[in-house]
């Protein structure tokens, strides 16, 4: 299982890294594929109510209504009605490729689980609005919908008489029925749209909205398919025959041949194993994961900064509970903390410069804590040498995601906070440092990309000192499949330093800082 | 920007592509739900097994441990004895099957639904019923001979009310 993500991570790279050069990553569907979600169910949603004007709700002129919308009015209507069906198709698809994505990289598990999870009713209910929409243009795919989900319910013992008689003969078809559908076919897709709200309310800042030039890219095509191969009818439906060759949808109906070549009992089952299992995939197996981060009090002065930060609204402003005086103080919700460290790179009490006493910071993870980062980057200096030494700051689920000499190893790039990045280069621990981070078109952790950008950009706060040089850090963005850019990278970078004078201003550590250091390193090495 | 031209085109291209792929999957390949040449008969109907047979008299003396309003002198099962059905096309019987009353008490109709695909053209079709668990032969009979044009949806009804079978 493990081998097969890891190659199916790498797949999933490599396609994406051939989006970035049609897209630019920041366009790129396949990292958009949530806020892509979201742009269609608009479109969608636009058209639908559009469409509502012109549709005729009663089952024997609703066929005419949508002829007529199709033919008579297809420079709007009709290009609503191609609009609404083909956003609808795609969102199927970008569904099922940003569940399979999520699967892949492996976002749904551990404290990620709550995404997940509200993403199965997401699913169902995109399916049904799309069923119910298909019924109600009453042609034949109307009715051989019609047919086969009512065959499908009347398999479940819930129905005294069964349903599928409501379509047996022209005169036992029923506008009852018909209605009924109208009306779901508007409550699905408010319920849907609830859903995808709930979808999104575990994390931060959510994307519901994509890049403006994908989201313009995507609906210029679909205007252009609209016109180029507008959406029809087929011929309408007749009772008094079965529909025998029908065009299918195959994103929103591909599962109706199946349902017809294998007994009810086996679909209903089917379904069943199939949703419970998708619910239960965040624990088979559950992610380890390290413990939440916590808050030292006497290092908070409640400024915010993490609270801001966090990827996964797991931190809460709260008023201040030990009389310091601040009116706030932060509360980790231990439930939601993925432990990615992206507070701790964050908070301003995070510098490794302070000498006296243990290193302690505001926010910090109890497993790797701001003074363990510390040693280890004091360890890993003392193991480069010669000219151009780079010391490397990767995240773990990027190109340098597995530990090597001179390079450390983060849950997220953002967990460094810009004070460390000073300290390396001011106490001339190395000449340079390499941010390693995970892809460009997404950050593993959601935000931690754009912080640390923003950050070493002297943007966003904490910022970066002027001291640091820039051209002293190389910042590469590359996800697992790219491994050699990272080192090709990594070595020009060396070389170039090599080539400059070293840095002046350095005020090396004291001896015993260096020595504790080189303790660590031996002791490392030995337990490896 | 020059970048962005280039994302514009070629990123464009690769999304029109894409929403012409979704355009035709949306209504092609077209799936042959029924053989071409086929016919699709259904027999469908609901019909309640007749208990009578498990009915009898109160004694007098149980009558009259009974509260004077729900003194009644006839008392039957609630569950309904199941329907049997046989269907036979050209000759050769296709469904002979007790159905069983629905409900949770059983007190409700049996209830038939069945698809038989029929090439298309000439058929003799026979449905026999019994809802007596005592009889021997059947309390229903229906026979008819159609001819069935391909596509065409042919259902047998069952209404008791006008005398029996339906033939649609
Ligand atoms: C069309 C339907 C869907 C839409 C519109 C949608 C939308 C979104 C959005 C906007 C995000 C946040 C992206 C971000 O800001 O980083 C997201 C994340 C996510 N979605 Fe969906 N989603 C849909 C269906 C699903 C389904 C069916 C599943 C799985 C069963 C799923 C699983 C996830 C997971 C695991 C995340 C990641 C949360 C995290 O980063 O911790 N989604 N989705
Ligand atoms: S480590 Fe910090 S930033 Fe990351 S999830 Fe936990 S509280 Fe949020
Ligand atoms: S960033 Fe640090 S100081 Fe600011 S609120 Fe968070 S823990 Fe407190």
């Amino acid at each position: 299982m493990m081998g097969l993500r890891s190659v199916l991570r790498r797949g999933f790279d490599r396609v994406e890294r051939g989006l970035d050069r049609l897209f630019g990553p920041d366009w790129n569907p396949l990292a958009n594929l949530g806020p892509l979600g979201w742009f269609l169910f608009w479109i969608v949603a636009g058209t639908g109510i559009y469409l509502f004007i012109f549709f005729d709700t009663g089952v024997v002129d609703a066929y005419a209504s949508v002829q007529w919308l199709t033919e008579d009015h297809w420079f709007h209507a009709g290009l609503a009605r191609s609009l609404h069906r083909y956003a609808s198709d795609l969102m199927v698809l970008a569904m099922l490729v940003h569940l399979l994505r999520e699967l892949v990289f492996d976002r749904y598990r551990g404290r990620r689980w709550f995404s997940w999870i509200t993403g199965v009713p997401v699913l169902w209910f995109v399916y049904l609005s799309g069923i119910t929409g298909y019924w109600l243009v009453w042609d034949e795919l109307a009715q051989y919908v019609a047919l086969t989900t009512t065959e499908l319910l009347d398999a479940l013992p819930v129905f005294a008489e069964p349903i599928a008689r409501n379509f047996l003969t022209p005169e036992s078809l029923s506008s009852r029925f018909f209605t009924l559908m109208v009306f779901l076919h508007i409550a699905i897709p408010l319920l849907l749209l609830l859903a995808m709200w709930i979808h999104i309310q575990r994390i931060s800042q959510a994307r519901t909205k994509p890049a403006r030039g994908l989201a313009v890219l995507t609906l210029v095509a679909l205007v252009a398919a609209s016109l180029l191969m507008p959406a029809t009818s087929q011929a309408p439906a007749d009772l008094a025959t079965v529909p025998a060759r029908v065009g299918i949808d195959w994103f929103l109906l591909s599962l109706y041949p199946v349902i017809e070549l294998l007994p009810a009992g086996v679909i209903w089952t089917g379904v069943l194993v199939f949703s419970v299992l998708l619910i239960g995939l965040p624990w088979l197996p559950r992610r380890k994961e390290a413990p939440a981060a916590v808050v030292a009090l006497d290092h908070c002065n409640g400024c915010a900064r993490c609270v801001a930060d966090c990827p996964y609204s797991a931190i809460n402003l709260v008023p201040r509970s030990d009389g310091a005086p601040f009116p706030h103080e932060v509360e980790v919700n231990a439930d939601r903390c993925v432990a990615c460290g992206i507070c701790m790179g964050a908070c301003p009490s995070s510098t490794p410069f302070r000498r006296s006493g243990d290193l302690v910071t505001g926010i910090d993870l109890p497993a790797y804590s701001l003074a363990e980062l510390r040693t280890q980057v004091i360890a890993a200096a003392g193991g480069l040498s010669g000219p151009g030494r780079v010391l490397t700051l990767a995240c773990g689920h990027g190109a340098g995601g597995l530990p090597e000499a001179g390079r450390i190893v983060l849950p997220c790039v953002a967990m460094a906070p810009p004070a460390l990045l000073d300290f390396i280069i001011s106490r001339g621990l190395a000449d340079g440092i390499c941010i390693a981070g995970c892809a460009e078109r997404e950050c593993w952790n959601r935000l931690g990309g754009e912080w640390m950008r923003e950050r070493v950009a002297r943007r966003r706060d904490p910022f970066l000192r002027e001291r640091v040089p820039r051209e002293r850090l190389l910042v590469v963005w590359a996800g697992p499949s790219e491994t050699g850019r990272l080192r090709r990278e990594t070595a020009a970078f060396a070389e170039q330093l090599a080539a400059q004078p070293s840095y002046d201003k350095a005020r090396p550590l004291s001896q015993d800082e260096l020595a504790k250091g080189e303790a660590t390193a031996v002791q490392r090495e030995l337990a490896e | 920007m020059k970048g962005r031209l280039r994302h514009l085109i070629l990123g464009g291209a690769a999304t029109l592509a894409l929403s012409l792929a979704v355009a035709y999957l949306s209504a092609a390949p077209g799936w042959q739900s029924l053989p071409a040449d086929m016919a699709l008969l259904r027999v469908s109907f609901t019909h309640s097994g007749d208990r009578s047979a498990s009915c009898r008299e109160r004694t007098p003396e149980e009558l009259a441990e009974l509260p004077p309003n729900m003194r009644i002198a006839k008392v039957c099962d609630r569950r309904r004895p199941p329907i049997y059905v046989e269907i036979e096309i050209d000759g050769a019987t296709v469904l002979a099957e007790e159905l069983p009353a629905r409900g949770i008490a059983g007190s409700g109709p049996s209830r038939i639904y069945q698809r038989f695909p029929l090439p298309a053209g000439r058929h003799d079709i026979a449905v026999r019923l019994r809802d007596r668990p005592a009889t021997q032969g059947f309390d229903y009979v229906g026979e008819t001979q159609v001819t069935l044009v391909p596509a065409q949806s042919f259902v047998i009804d069952f209404r008791p009310e006008s005398g029996g079978f339906v033939f649609k």
